[in-house]
């Protein structure tokens, strides 16, 4: 659909293929949480505070907005990262996307 | 002992109007915040922030709301501890609470207000075998309180974040061994810092173990060893240590309140609609800490939650006691 976003969340099990609005002003925290992931807390509610929402992504990555230093910093106190770490609460659902690819860290 | 009507714990938006709202109840009140002033997150982290959705206020700072907040508890005389965490709650008599903090401060109150907000901030521990065995000053802390207790002393400090780079400057000239092991291959923090870093790594008064993750820490009673990982070269090596420090940041959790027997449900605490109280008789979260079908962590509705907390507590406080609620257009603000 031309306002929708995939979203793939990857997992042991699989993938699984979800559809974001463009055009909500919805960050990928907010989308992961209103659908059930509990492993995403997004506790801090979005202000790059807390990296309880961190993930992987695995596709799209150089889409995606640039970091900002807050983000940079708190992801560089985090024990483990990877080279495609983000803050799920960084990433605009927005028409810059068509779809995402991402996993989420045990 | 500090005695009150209400402990509110949190002074931040929310647990500031409380104070207004149980003040026109002629109700006392005593706060208690880690931080060292009131205004939780809206003054600690974005003080300079707008605000936008404050009824009657298109737009307000979120310092000038808390200084306005204050203002408006002022009549009320409240009363504050702050730089102290709750740690423990006791029920006594069937009724009251004492409350008691970290420094040892104890608050007598007949109703406990939980207005805590995201929670505590503590800090995040690494997924290390072993590391529990370990806490509690047997060799592993994650937080330095005071520097001198690793004079002369062998520290391994675990991160990457200002912090740790703070700390291992620090640390440099009091440490007689200072390793720091970090997981990539660069630091990030300021450049001030991680210049004063490498600087110090030349001049051999700190080890720089780049590339690296803690594997393992052992020891009998006391931490003796941390196994570190090279990541790149699959190389293990064990240190010799008396202190490990892993700074990994801070995370919001609710501390010990998740032990008071409370309600909770994904690290906020289950309340009432009704008048926002809690599964204990006495006990009421209000703000962002409480959780109820359709919530909305919003100040404002946090502002509604200390009003109809307030009017609950008072009869709570006053059984049977016949009160008519006043209109402060009417009656306007009588202070203590």
């Amino acid at each position: 659909m031309e306002n929708n976003i995939t979203v793939t969340i990857a997992n042991s099990a699989g993938e699984i293929n979800l559809e974001a609005p463009n055009d909500m002003g919805l960050n990928l925290m907010e989308f992961l949480k209103a659908n059930d992931y509990e492993q995403i807390e997004g506790t801090c509610f979005g202000i790059a505070l807390c990296a309880t929402c961190h993930v992987r992504v695995l596709e799209s990555f150089p889409l995606l907005k640039k970091q900002i230093d807050e983000e940079i910093l708190l992801l560089e106190t985090l024990p483990v990262i990877f080279e495609n770490s983000r803050l799920s609460c960084q990433i605009e659902l927005n028409k810059n996307l068509t779809k995402i690819k991402i996993l989420i860290p045990n | 002992m500090i005695t009150t009507d209400i402990a509110i714990i949190g002074a931040g938006p929310v647990g500031l109007f409380a104070i207004f709202e149980t003040g026109l109840l002629k109700l006392r009140c005593h706060l208690i915040d880690y931080l060292p002033q009131a205004g939780g997150q809206l003054t600690e982290i974005y003080p300079k922030k707008p605000i936008y959705d404050i009824p009657g206020f298109p737009t307000i700072q979120a310092q000038e709301l808390i200084d306005k907040l204050l203002k408006q508890a002022e009549p009320f005389k409240p009363t504050f501890t702050f730089g102290e965490r709750v740690e423990s709650l006791i029920k006594i008599k069937d009724k009251d609470f004492i409350i008691t903090t970290h420094l040892g401060t104890k608050i007598h109150a007949q109703v406990v207000v939980i207005a805590g907000g995201l929670g505590c901030f503590e800090p995040r521990k690494p997924e290390v075998i072993g590391l529990e065995k370990f806490e509690n000053e047997k060799g592993i802390s994650y937080m330095i309180i005071d520097p001198e207790k690793y004079r002369n002393k062998k520290v391994v400090l675990a991160g990457g974040g200002d912090s740790a780079l703070d700390w291992a400057i620090h640390l440099s000239n009091i440490a007689s061994e200072l390793t720091l092991v970090h997981r990539s291959e660069s630091f990030r923090g300021s450049p001030h810092s991680v210049n004063q870093v490498i600087k110090l790594t030349e001049e051999k008064k700190i080890k720089v173990l780049l590339h690296s993750n803690l594997k393992e820490v052992q020891g009998k009673k006391m931490l003796e060893n941390v196994t570190i990982l090279n990541t790149k070269t699959n190389d293990v090596e064990i240190i010799q240590v008396d202190y490990l420090i892993p700074l990994f940041g801070l995370s919001p959790k609710l501390g010990p309140i998740a032990d008071w027997g409370l309600n909770i449900d994904k690290n906020a605490i289950e309340v009432n609609i009704q008048d926002y109280s809690t599964n204990e008789s006495g006990i009421y979260a209000i703000g962002d800490i409480n959780t109820y079908q359709n919530k909305l962590k919003l100040i404002l509705c946090g502002f509604h939650e200390a009003a109809i907390m307030a009017h609950s507590a008072y009869k709570y406080i006053n059984p049977g006691a016949k009160y008519t609620m006043k209109y402060t257009t009417v009656s306007g603000v009588n202070s203590f």
